[in-house]
């Protein structure tokens, strides 16, 4: 299946040439877990705090489907 | 050593006074909003007389705590109508609180048309006609840093104050001595013009940390304090690397970054925006920039980075996350230079970044400026400083244009312009737009941690479950933090590492000589959210004003297609210990 990967900031810097515009395009086989996908791309899955599947708040346990976008992010802030 | 200083523009009289006994024991916001309700008849004209400008150091000021030193200004509001605690960084908070000043008052007006400077120094103060009239914020620093010197602080408001246009800020030099660190929200700088103060000059020169009543104590609940902070990785990290701008992508990401006035959850060209932007472009332009930069004295956290221009000179601060949104997204501007020059022209003309960019996306949604065109924006926003009819309009924020303009979509609270979230998206944070005394204003309840940031907990941001009470709980906290005279910014920590509370209320009580607990805490944000809706309710702004536009109730904002479904008469149970007459 189709999965886009988007990172932020410091989790960008896992994956050498991370193009920010385009993000990341992979097959990955049915049934994959965010936190599976993480360690595929060599984030560490304890690094990341917030984790978003097609716009919604997830966990790293949740499944991923086919065309989905997932967004991976560290512990960010501001106001 | 503590004294009031109470300043009459009419009279031009400075007098040091004593501090009441029922102000002891306050700071900050605590304070301004105490004194503005006691001194200020709710229902006077904003811009006349009777009301005050009040500026408070929290109760943390001139000590040794990590980012202590804020400023809290106070007044009615000429924006809103109702009660108004805006606060800054920048040196002035601590210079004062080294002064032994917890507050200073301005009263009545000088004659119009007079502008005054008001020099205080350690016993002494004394109003001398100004000699930066008609300067802008920039100018108006760098003419009286020639006479003042460079060890003192400079407040001073830009033309934008000097025309009293109702979304004027007051500005705090930086440690650069840099005019960017704003009170921005309310249109305090308004209130400031109309007594015909155009700066304060604070000279620290002779002045001291306060006593502690415990020094072994503080110093062992600061340390534990900073080491919550360091240990974060939101106030020890990410903010220096990234400043507040790092929430461009990811509330792009989950939908709530209100783009074209209101209309999309979404911005294509947001990455050009980012934190991550900002990050790699200061480093790659070197020279003047800087990544990790600190607005005040005793700040670890370091948001304020400096953007440099392509010749590495100081081009401006970073721009905030919600001035990157204001000009960027909700106008339709991609450009990241523009978005820099927009920052900068605020500063200088001291007006609010968020009422006045959000102005400029409703003229544009009301055909006054090409949607998208970033210059004939900034013609606009120029159009200021100049006085030109456009310009007074959007300087008095974003309600003023919607109405001059004939818009649909006004997105503001009490006469406030929202900020960078949508409240269709992120609900939590649209209870606070909705209910909080101050109009539409995140910093007041930032419900956006738990709704976006997994911080403080989780709560799901398209569903309203949870979202009332959070906010209630935020709003409480918020009030005391800015009481303390913290950064707000030290709230991450605040919310997820559980020393840290308990490491600032043990500071308080070993500089008092206090007993206070978390739940004092608790009780006293109750009381100056109590205070300040008092005075509203006062000033005439009943509980019917606590709702967002209706517009947000009918329209559902892609990528989500939500609404604010949570009802006003839910939103009337935000305040629950308040008996509503
Ligand atoms: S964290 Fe940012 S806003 Fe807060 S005091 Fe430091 S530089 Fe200023």
């Amino acid at each position: 299946m189709r999965i886009l990967v988007k990172l932020s900031t410091t989790l960008r810097d896992c994956v050498p040439g991370y193009d920010a515009e385009a993000g990341l395009s992979l097959d990955m086989p049915e049934g994959t877990s965010v936190r599976e996908l993480a360690r595929h791309i060599h984030v560490p899955p304890e690094e990341i705090k917030i984790v978003m599947i097609n716009g919604r708040q997830s966990e790293g346990s949740d499944t991923l489907r086919d065309g989905d976008r997932v967004a991976l992010f560290p512990a960010v802030g501001g106001g | 050593m503590f004294r009031f200083l109470r300043v009459n523009m009419a009279a031009k009289t400075c007098v040091f006074e004593d501090i009441p006994q029922e102000y002891a024991g306050l700071g900050g916001r605590a304070l301004t909003s105490t004194i503005v309700a006691r001194e200020v008849d709710p229902t006077c004209t904003p811009l006349g007389p009777h009301n005050k400008l009040v500026f408070a150091p929290g109760l943390l000021g001139a000590t040794n705590s990590p980012n202590g030193n804020r400023i809290s200004v106070g007044c009615k509001s000429p924006l809103t109508e109702g009660i108004k605690e805006s606060n800054a960084g920048g040196q002035p908070g601590g210079h004062l609180a080294r002064l032994g000043i917890l507050a200073v008052i301005v009263e009545d007006m000088a004659r119009e048309g007079e502008w005054w400077q008001l020099e205080i120094g350690q016993d002494s103060a004394r109003l001398v006609p100004s000699t930066v009239g008609g300067c802008n914020n920039f100018a108006a620093v760098e003419k009286l840093v020639e006479t003042y010197g460079k060890d003192c602080s400079y407040i001073t408001i830009g033309r934008a104050g000097e025309y009293k246009l109702t979304a004027a800020s007051i500005a705090c030099t930086d440690r650069e001595l840099r005019p960017m660190r704003h009170a921005g929200r309310g249109g305090v700088g308004a209130v400031m013009g109309s007594k015909g103060l155009k700066a304060i000059i604070v000279n620290p020169e002779g002045g001291r940390n306060h006593p502690l009543v415990d020094e072994a104590g503080f110093r062992e609940a600061a340390k534990r304090f900073a080491r919550a902070l360091a240990g974060h990785p939101i106030t020890g990290k990410g903010l220096a690397e990234y400043g507040t701008a790092v929430l461009v992508n990811i509330l792009h990401e989950a939908g709530g970054l209100p783009t074209a006035n209101f209309t999309v959850g979404q911005f294509d060209k947001h990455e050009s925006l980012s934190g991550e932007t900002l990050n790699s472009l200061t480093k790659e332009r070197g020279g003047e920039g800087a990544v990790a930069h600190g607005c005040m004295s005793g700040c670890v956290i370091r948001c304020s980075g400096i953007l440099p221009d392509k010749k590495g000179k100081f081009q401006s601060k970073w721009p905030e996350y919600e001035t990157l949104w204001s000009f960027g997204p909700h106008c339709g501007i991609g450009e990241l230079d523009k978005v820099s020059r927009f920052d900068y022209l605020c500063d200088d003309f001291g007006v609010d970044t968020i009422d006045v960019g959000v102005a400029v996306g409703v003229a544009m949604a009301g055909g006054g400026i090409p949607y998208g065109d970033a210059d004939a924006a900034l013609k606009a926003v120029e159009g200021i400083s100049e006085g030109t009819p456009l310009g007074r309009v959007l300087g008095c924020g974003a309600a003023t244009t919607g109405r001059v303009f004939g818009v649909r979509r006004v997105p503001c609270v009490k006469g406030q312009s929202l900020p960078a979230y949508d409240p269709r998206a992120v609900k939590g944070v649209g209870v606070t737009y909705a209910t909080t005394p101050m109009g539409a204003d995140h910093t007041a309840g930032y419900a956006v941690t738990a709704n976006i940031l997994s911080c403080g907990g989780k709560v799901d941001p398209l569903k309203k479950d949870g979202q009332i009470e959070l906010s209630r709980n935020l709003q409480i906290a918020t009030a005391s933090v800015d009481s303390v005279g913290l950064c707000l910014f030290t709230a991450f920590a605040i919310l997820d590492v559980p020393d840290a509370l308990p490491a600032v209320v043990d500071m308080l009580n070993a500089k008092f000589g206090w007993k206070l607990t978390g739940d004092d805490v608790v009780t006293l944000g109750q009381r100056i959210l109590s205070t300040e809706i008092d005075f509203n309710r006062r000033a005439g702004i009943t509980q019917a004003a606590d709702h967002l536009p209706d517009f947000f109730e009918d329209e559902a904002l892609p990528p989500h297609n939500t609404t604010f479904d949570i009802s006003r008469d839910e939103l009337k149970t935000v305040f629950n210990w308040i008996e509503e007459k």
